[in-house]
């Protein structure tokens, strides 16, 4: 235990921590887009699948991990980038820092931010009302309904827009703390960074997009236009 | 040609500081940045005005002394080249220069454009080194070493510690220095005895300096005049991890 806790304090132990749970949460996204993509299957599927979320006893211990990363990452995050700030109390009167690297890469602070008062909305959204609620109501109904609004759906997009940012960068900084990112490996990590970075995002985009555009009717809707 | 230096004058330690311009006149293009530095001390001597302190030693980039911000980037415009070996071609006549210390908590400033950098030497005392007696010269190839690794090792013993990837680091990360190294010694049979205490104390030494922690945005190699690797600092992690799992 008392090594675990020397490996924490040490600037690298951070670093591992930091990418780690970065790591866990992105194979998080990976899942969570499979599901979301059930959507597009039609209300009961997505339904079947939301129900078997809510049930599934291994969902909801690896949920505790999910949560835990969920707290950890954005706090580990917060404590490095205040301790960081402590390095340089004088600060450059010139300082040319994106001559030299990605904008990816310097505003990673900047979109873990939104995206996390992205994650406070969007459970308020969704996971409260279909965890919590005494009377869950059906998922899909909820999709279609939070993605009738413009403003949310354009607040979906943007946030979204800034975790392909905050992944562009934090995808391959995760496997550089770990010492994974090495010159026979790059090639490989680039490519599978490109799919968490562009195409998970892309993929998520596309639901609000997609319900916001085409308004698919909910059977409630339908039953109470009497069309079967 | 001719610049405006607008360089950073601090007269001790506890002295607050502050930016001074200067007209430098008359530098060849083909002259030094730290040459041009002599011109200009040159002139402020003639008039009886204290000169501008800065660190060189060599002048030729292998020392690792001399190290100033020009323009917002450690050791000035360009890759691969140490402040002594830029160039005020680089520049164009007329030009307003801005040179500034290092700056980070680690590295405190002495005087002018000089810091004191011995955080990074207390890195290299605890653990920057191989204990055992070395004796006589070895015979060659007694320790069979493959090409690459003999490479990767004289490349990441090629780091001649001046400080700019600290200075170019948005985070004071040290972590450049301690992988490159880390690096030249783990690579190496006669390295690996002392790998894990070597890394354990001179992560411990550098967390204790102060430095920050390394976001990997690669700003470093990019200043580097050796131009050292991040992959350096992958094996830094590595040999970490390794020592905490083992």
């Amino acid at each position: 235990m008392k090594k675990l806790i020397d490996f924490y304090n040490s600037s690298i132990g951070k670093k591992v921590t930091m990418s780690l749970t970065g790591l866990f949460l992105c194979t998080f996204l990976l899942e969570h887009l499979i599901g979301n993509l059930l959507l597009f299957a039609g209300e009961e599927t997505f339904n079947a699948y939301s129900e078997f979320l809510v049930s599934n006893p291994v969902i909801r211990f690896v949920e505790i991990f999910l949560f835990a990363s969920l707290l950890f990452h954005p706090l580990v995050g917060l404590l490095l980038w205040i301790s960081n700030k402590r390095t340089r109390p004088q600060k450059y009167e010139v300082y040319q820092l994106k001559e030299n690297t990605p904008l990816a890469s310097r505003i990673t602070m900047l979109t873990g931010s939104l995206i996390f008062v992205f994650l406070v909305v969007h459970l308020r959204t969704f996971f409260v009302p279909l965890r919590l609620a005494e009377v869950k109501p059906s998922g899909y109904a909820l999709v279609v309904e939070a993605f009738s609004s413009a403003p949310y759906c354009a607040f979906y997009v943007i946030a979204l827009v800034f975790l392909a940012y905050h992944l562009r960068h934090g995808f391959q900084s995760a496997f550089q703390t770990l010492g994974l990112r090495t010159k026979s490996y790059i090639g490989l990590l680039d490519a599978v960074a490109f799919i968490f970075w562009f195409i998970i995002p892309l993929g998520f985009a596309l639901l609000p997009i997609y319900f916001y555009f085409f308004q698919p009717a909910t059977t409630a809707a339908a039953t109470a236009l009497g069309v079967h | 040609m001719n610049v405006t230096l607008k360089v950073w004058r601090q007269k001790s330690k506890d002295d607050k500081g502050r930016f001074v311009s200067y007209p430098v006149r008359n530098v060849s293009p083909d002259a030094s940045f730290l040459e041009m530095l002599d011109v200009l001390n040159e002139e402020l001597g003639k008039k009886g005005e204290e000169p501008v302190a800065f660190d060189h030693d060599c002048r030729e980039g292998i020392c690792g002394s001399c190290g100033i911000v020009i323009d917002g980037r450690a050791h000035g415009p360009g890759r691969g080249a140490a402040t002594c070996e830029l160039r005020m071609r680089s520049f164009r006549d007329g030009d307003t220069i801005v040179a500034e210390p290092w700056r980070a908590t680690p590295f405190p400033v002495i005087k002018d454009l000089v810091v004191d950098r011995t955080s990074m030497d207390r890195i290299m005392y605890a653990g920057g080194y191989i204990s055992a007696k070395t004796g006589g010269v070895p015979d060659g190839n007694s320790t069979p070493i493959p090409k690459p690794v003999a490479e990767e090792a004289m490349d990441a013993a090629s780091c001649i510690g001046c400080g700019a990837c600290v200075a170019a680091c948005p985070n004071s990360s040290a972590m450049l220095f301690v992988g490159a190294k880390v690096s030249q010694l783990a690579l190496l049979p006669q390295g690996k005895v002392e790998a894990k205490r070597r890394v354990e104390r001179m992560v411990d030494q550098m967390d204790k300096e102060g430095f920050g922690n390394c976001s990997n945005n690669y700003a470093c190699e990019a200043e580097c005049p050796k131009e050292i690797s991040v992959q350096h600092i992958a094996r830094l992690n590595r040999e970490f991890l390794k020592k905490t799992l083992a």
